[in-house]
Formats: structure tokens, sequence, C-alpha cells
């Protein structure tokens, strides 16, 4: 029950946060953490269950975001602008699910990465429609039951709201039969095929439902920044959002929470102070990808329980390797 | 007038095809043979292009400097291959990644060096001036790099075909284990292709760099290129990267020339297209 009792607290802590930060500027940067955590999520229902690595993640971002911005300039009302974004966006993520799951492997890497850019592309080339580079601004905030979410607390909390509905879903995913059908046809798609499991069909639903929670988590980016422009689509952008889910761990469900707060603080505290943030994500990705393959939460998970066992490291690599997160 | 739109467009795309080819026939052989897209490879086309600036800047012929843009693209291929891609060997959903962040590392670090501003690149002063052939100006310089291209193209099929190196290669290719079993050094045929793919792509990128400019970004807008010409043209075959450099190369310098608003979409449609109908691409050799 220290699981509950854990989950409680860190409840309880995610509530009484603007209270215990104060700051308006911290608060703002823990709506931030949520949105990114919530991408970070999203991307690792592929990457950590389904063992699928996406680079054009971003690509959501772009879909629901300029969907959302363009159909609220358009007049329509902002409950009916997001939804339209999310339906616009999860659409669009049917459709490449399709191109990218035609290669196995590796080339899913190459197919996804060249859509994501395609559509970086076409925002950037596309001026009269996103404002090209100069980018787009979304009118206001929208008042969700009439209420006003328009400072930094009251957006945290909207944010907290939607992240946690989140979370619980991608949550149930996991424990779900169907998320253990995609952890086997991640591990064993040859086994899964002769046990009567339509591998393609389960990868595809798979990356239909992530990017139905990236596209949420876009309508939250545009509700936040207020403003989308092709940079925040970019390559980069997908690779930050795929260092954070392997950074944490993925296949664990705290990993890319963790991997999400770790990115976005470093990054806007380097960025106050040195302009080479490129440089240190780059090093980053190497240093955790030759280092810390498995990431950081089942490191510290194999560690902690290295120390409590007070075993001598025999064979805990090797349970890594295939089922980090599951140990427990 | 028409007419010099066409022709000069046409031109324009093959001499961009041929550039292509440079860039994405090292990316195609390596994916190939080592089963990873070097998300790298379009970093390695900006830092020729750049090294390409600064060998000019300081009064060197343009000849040399294209040739030591791309050796010079070319070590670090190879450094990169023997000091971190081989750590990972097995992995290569790792080395994938790691080759996107040291694509991250050299773009910045250009950035750092030759700042943001676009640096322009001079032709030989020979091909400067258009040709003039019956009242119609053709674009030198344009003419001269399909030329490379093509001879560069036919290098590589007599390497590929007519040598022991090229055999191998292609056994690596087609059936790496029975390649291994039989004797053939892979591991060392890593680092040949990695030397031979980053060198393609640096001379491209000097080659490129008149036409292009060397700036930040470059990378970003070449990678993609060199990703859909290989899922057009197939993975692991010299052919396919040949054609679908020239198709890119046209699909993409038209669209920007007639719809600039939709350029990207229009490159997208014949992607799309070759993944639905026949996702080995047009000469594939291996499965993407």
């Amino acid at each position: 029950m220290t699981r509950a009792a854990a989950l409680g607290l860190c409840a309880l802590v995610l509530l009484a946060l603007p209270w215990i930060i104060g700051n308006e500027f911290y608060v703002n940067m823990a709506s931030q953490v949520l949105i990114y955590a919530l991408f970070a999520l999203s991307i690792n229902m592929m990457l950590g269950y389904g063992g699928m690595v996406s680079l054009g993640h971003a690509a959501y971002l772009g879909i629901a975001g300029y969907a959302c911005i363009l159909a609220t300039l358009a007049g329509y009302n902002q409950l009916a602008a997001a939804l339209f974004a999310i339906a616009v966006s999860t659409a669009t993520a049917a459709f490449f699910g399709v191109l990218s799951l035609r290669a196995p492997g590796l080339g899913f890497v190459m197919i996804t990465l060249a859509l994501g850019q395609i559509v970086w592309g076409i925002a950037y080339r596309a001026n009269d429609l996103t404002g090209g580079d100069n980018g787009i601004r979304h009118p206001a905030r929208p008042l969700p039951f009439g209420i006003d979410i328009r400072d930094a607390p009251s957006f945290y909390y909207f944010t907290l709201a939607v992240f946690a509905g989140a979370l619980f879903c991608i949550w149930r995913f996991a424990r779900s039969p169907f998320g253990a059908s995609v952890m086997g046809t991640r591990d064993q798609p040859r086994r899964m095929r002769m046990l009567g499991h339509h591998v393609w069909l389960v990868r595809w639903v798979t990356f239909v439902m992530a990017g139905f929670w990236a596209s949420v988590a876009s309508v939250l980016y545009v509700y936040y920044n207020l403003f989308l422009s092709p940079h925040a689509i970019s390559l980069q952008q997908s690779a930050e959002i795929l260092l954070m889910a392997i950074l944490g761990g993925a296949s664990t469900l705290t990993g890319p929470i963790v991997g999400a707060a770790i990115i976005t603080l470093v990054k806007n505290v380097v960025s106050t102070y040195v302009e080479r943030w490129n440089t240190l994500l780059g090093v980053i990705f190497v240093v955790v990808i030759v280092f810390m393959p498995y990431g950081l939460v089942p490191g510290c998970r194999q560690l902690w329980q290295r120390l409590a066992t007070r075993v001598s490291g025999r064979g805990t690599k090797g349970a890594g390797a295939t089922a980090p997160g599951r140990a427990q | 007038m028409q007419w010099q739109f066409w022709i000069i467009q046409t031109l324009n795309s093959v001499a961009f095809g041929g550039l292509l080819f440079l860039l994405s026939a090292g990316f195609s052989l390596i994916f190939g043979l080592m089963r990873i897209p070097n998300l790298a490879h379009g970093a390695f086309f900006m830092l020729g292009a750049y090294f390409g600036y600064t060998l000019l800047a300081s009064q060197l012929n343009f000849w040399v400097a294209a040739i030591g843009g791309g050796v010079a693209v070319g070590v670090i291929g190879i450094l990169l291959e023997r000091f971190i891609l081989r750590r990972l060997a097995g992995n290569e959903q790792g080395q994938v990644l790691v080759t996107l962040g040291i694509s991250f590392i050299i773009a910045d670090i250009c950035l750092l060096v030759w700042t943001g501003d676009p640096m322009p690149l001079a032709a030989p002063a020979p091909l400067r001036a258009p040709l003039r052939i019956a009242g119609y100006a053709f674009p030198t310089y344009r003419l001269v790099v399909l030329a490379i291209a093509l001879l560069a193209a036919l290098a590589l099929y007599l390497l590929m075909e007519r040598t022991r190196l090229g055999a191998m290669i292609r056994a690596g290719v087609d059936d790496m284990e029975m390649a291994r079993g039989v004797g053939v050094p892979v591991s060392r045929l890593f680092t040949a292709v990695f030397l031979l793919g980053a060198t393609l792509a640096g001379l491209g990128g000097v080659l490129g760099g008149p036409i292009l400019n060397a700036y930040p970004g470059l990378d970003t807008d070449m990678l993609p290129l060199a990703l859909i010409v290989v899922i057009l043209g197939g993975a692991g075959s010299l052919l396919g990267a040949f054609v679908g450099s020239f198709i890119v190369g046209f699909i993409y310098n038209f669209g920007i020339a007639l719809v600039p608003d939709l350029a990207y979409f229009v490159l997208f449609l014949p992607m799309v297209l070759v993944l639905v109908f026949l996702p080995q691409g047009l000469f594939g050799r291996v499965q993407i």
C-alpha cells in the first residue's frame, strides 16, 4: 500500500503546488511540464509499450494547434474548435499510421520523420493560412464552464485536470488486455500472430491513440502559449518529446513524466544563461542512449532494488533489458 | 520567355536532383548495409557547405575546396561510426537516436562558428557566366553540377558492380549473416560505407553551396528530402537513389516554382503512392 500512499502524496503536492511555489513564473513552468508530460506519455504509448520509435510527433502539435487556432479565428466557439482540432488531428494520425506502419523496424522512424517535416514545411510555406514563419495568434484562452483560466494558477489547475484524466486513461490502457497485447506485439510479434492477434491492427490502434493524446496536449499547448509558429513543430520538438520519454524510461508510466520535468526545467534554466541549448540537447541524447539506455526511472528502480535486497548486481542488467518497467 | 522558364526550371531540377543523389546515395547504402537511417546525413551536407565556405574564403581553388570539404566530412563520419555507433552495436534503435543527437550538436556548432547569417559560396569564376546556345541562356554551373553527379553515379556503379569491395557491400546488404559467415569483414565494411556516404554528402554540400548557400537549417531542409528519395527509390539500391533523386528534384523544384505554398504537400503525394502500392520502393533491395 506504499504505492497508494505515494500516489496520494504526489496528488497532494501537485494540487498544492501553486501555494508551495507561489511565483507566477514557476507556476507557468509547472503547467508547461504537465503539457510536455502529456506529449511524452502519448509518444511513450508507441515507444515504450509498442516499441515504435516516432520522430514525427510534433506533426500533431502542428495539425491540432493550427486547426484549433484557425477554427477559433473563423468564429467557432472554443469548445467546438478544440473538438474539431482533436478530431482532425486524430484522423491525420489514422492516415499517418497506415503509411508509417508499411515499414517494420527503423523504416518507421524514417517515414514518421518525413511526415513530420512535411507538416512543418506546409506550416512554414502556406503563408496565407498559417502566417508562415511569423506564426499565428490564438485569440484568448477559453472559459470552461464559465471559469476564468487566464491567470497562472487557474490555468495550472485546468491543465492538471486534463492531465489527470489523460494519465488515468493511459494507465488503464497500459493495464488493459489491449495494453498487454501491444506489449506482446513489441516483444514477440510472430508469436502474437500465431495466437491470432492482428499485429498490424494492434499497432495501428496504438498509433492512433497516441495521436489522440498528443492532439489533446497540443490544444493545451495552444491555450498556454496563445501562439503557434513552425518553430514549435520542428524536428527538434519531436526529438525533445522523444528524449523525454527515453530519458525518464520508456515502458514505465512515471518515466515520461520525470523526463518531461527534467528536460523542461533544464531547457528553461539553460536558455536563460547560455544559447547552446541544442548542443546540450544533443549531448543529453548521446549520453542517455550510450550510458542509460533504459532511462532514469528503471535505472533508479534497479538501484533501489539492489540496495534493498543487498544482492550484488547479478542478473539485474539482463532483467532490465526485456521488461524494465514491470519488475514489480 | 515561356520557353526560357521551362528550360531553366528543368535544369534547376536536374542539378538539384544531382545534389540529392550525392546526398542520398550514401544514405541509402548506409541504410541498406547497417539497417539504420543515418539522421546526421543532413548535418554532414550542411557541414560540407560550411567547410567549403571557409576553404574558399582562404583563397583556395573551388575544386580543391570541394574535395577538402568532402574529405573532412568523411573523416567526421569515420569518427562517428568508430567511436559512437560501434559502442552501440546490435542496438539499432540507439544508433539512430545517437545520429540524431550528433546532428543537433553539429548544427549548433555550425551556428556558433559560422553565425546565423546565410553564407554564399561563389561558383568557380569561369562557370559563372551563363552558357548561350541558340539565343537561350543556360546556367553553366548547374550543368557542371549535373555532370559531376552523373560521373559520381557512374563511379559508384562501377565500384558496386565491378570491384571486390562493391561485391562485399552488396553481399552485406542482401544477407548480412551469410556475408559474415563466408568471411566478409562486415565491421570494416561499415566504416568504409560510412566514409563513402559522409564524403559524398560533404562533397554534395560544397557543390550545392553556390546554388543553395550555407545557412542554419540547411540540414533539416535536406534530410527529409533524402528520406523521401530513399522511401521512393528503395533502400540499399544505387539505382533507386538515382531515380528517386531526380524524381524528388523535379517535384520539389517545380513545386516551389509553381505552387510555392504547397511545395511540401506536392512532395508528400508520390511518397504516399509509393508507400501504399510499393512499400519496398521502386528498386528496393531491402525492406525499409
